[in-house]
């Protein structure tokens, strides 16, 4: 089965990099952006006895570094 | 004094910190490879060098912090080895939760290649006993990723503890509270994005580096 992971920074931690990206829309003329925050994407193909224990496990050991990023798990 | 330096694919530091480690203690490092599962018997002291390990694959220093030898290097700060990680080094520490808090893309998006102007936090260290406290040296940062950040929590206490033991003199990366280097809780692990091994030779335009090694490896007089 496929499993999706969002990873985000938390609220509250500095995206310098999302701010050049808010940047670059502005100046491409996009008007109406009021924020970006970038973060990752992962998908997983995993055996159907993998359990969500197992999933939130894997991200929070690999997957995202608890200290800044927050992630979400959906089974697809 | 046996000592050690970690090589991942993708290190580039390694063959410095070991000129560094052999100029003070007048013998060669082991240079240990990410894929072993054990450290030379009786090492007593360990280099993480920079670099960019495994690419920077993920997040600077992640995959490195899930190799093998990263057990070991574990069980040895535990067992109160000394352990100095730069640069690379310093996000793989931080990467293994041996080191609170996280190394962030630099605020200005750029990679900062420059000499950097350092103050000396703690001067008690086993790391920095060499130094006096408040003194200023200069020590060649190069990095995209040194932008320290830990909660405000953690960051008052790693303070209130004499945990930080550089500090950049004017801000180089958006580290938070200008932190360049901190130490762990018992004191015996250092990681710091300045490289102490790029100035211990007149040529290198600096020897200020040259005491931290002296004071780590124990040779001062």
């Amino acid at each position: 089965m496929k499993v999706q992971v969002h990873v985000t920074l938390k609220p509250g931690v500095l995206d310098p990099q999302g701010k050049a990206i808010h940047h670059a829309l502005e100046g491409l003329g996009f008007a109406g952006v009021a924020d970006v925050r970038a973060g990752r994407f992962f998908e997983l193909e995993v055996a159907d006895d993998v359990t969500d224990a197992d999933l939130d496990a894997m991200c929070a050991k690999l997957l995202a570094n608890t200290v800044i990023e927050n992630y979400r798990i959906t089974r697809v | 004094m046996k000592t050690a330096v970690i090589v991942f694919p993708g290190s580039n530091c390694d063959r410095d910190m070991a000129v560094a480690l052999e100029t003070v203690t007048g013998r060669a490092p082991a240079m240990v490879w990410h894929r072993d599962s054990d450290l030379p018997d009786g090492t007593d002291f360990i280099a993480l060098p920079g670099g960019f390990s495994y690419g920077d694959y993920l997040r600077s220093g992640a995959m490195a912090a899930r190799s093998p030898i990263l057990r070991a290097v574990a069980d040895a700060a535990a067992r109160g080895v000394p352990v100095l990680g730069v640069c690379n080094g310093f996000q793989v520490l931080a990467e293994a939760q041996l080191l609170p808090g996280a190394l962030m893309r630099n605020a200005g998006l750029n990679f900062v290649c420059r000499t950097a102007a350092l103050t000396v936090e703690n001067s008690q260290s086993l790391f920095t006993a060499a130094y006096d406290a408040g003194e200023t040296i200069h020590v060649p940062v190069a990095h995209h990723d040194g932008n320290y950040f830990a909660d405000p929590e953690t960051l008052d206490r790693i303070e209130g503890e004499g945990r930080v033991a550089f500090r950049y003199a004017e801000p180089v990366n958006g580290s938070a509270r200008r932190i360049a280097g901190v130490l762990n809780d018992a004191g015996n692990v250092l990681g710091m994005m300045p490289h102490p091994e790029r100035a211990i030779d007149r040529a290198h335009g600096g020897t200020d580096g040259l005491r931290l090694f002296e004071a780590a490896l124990g040779v001062l007089a």
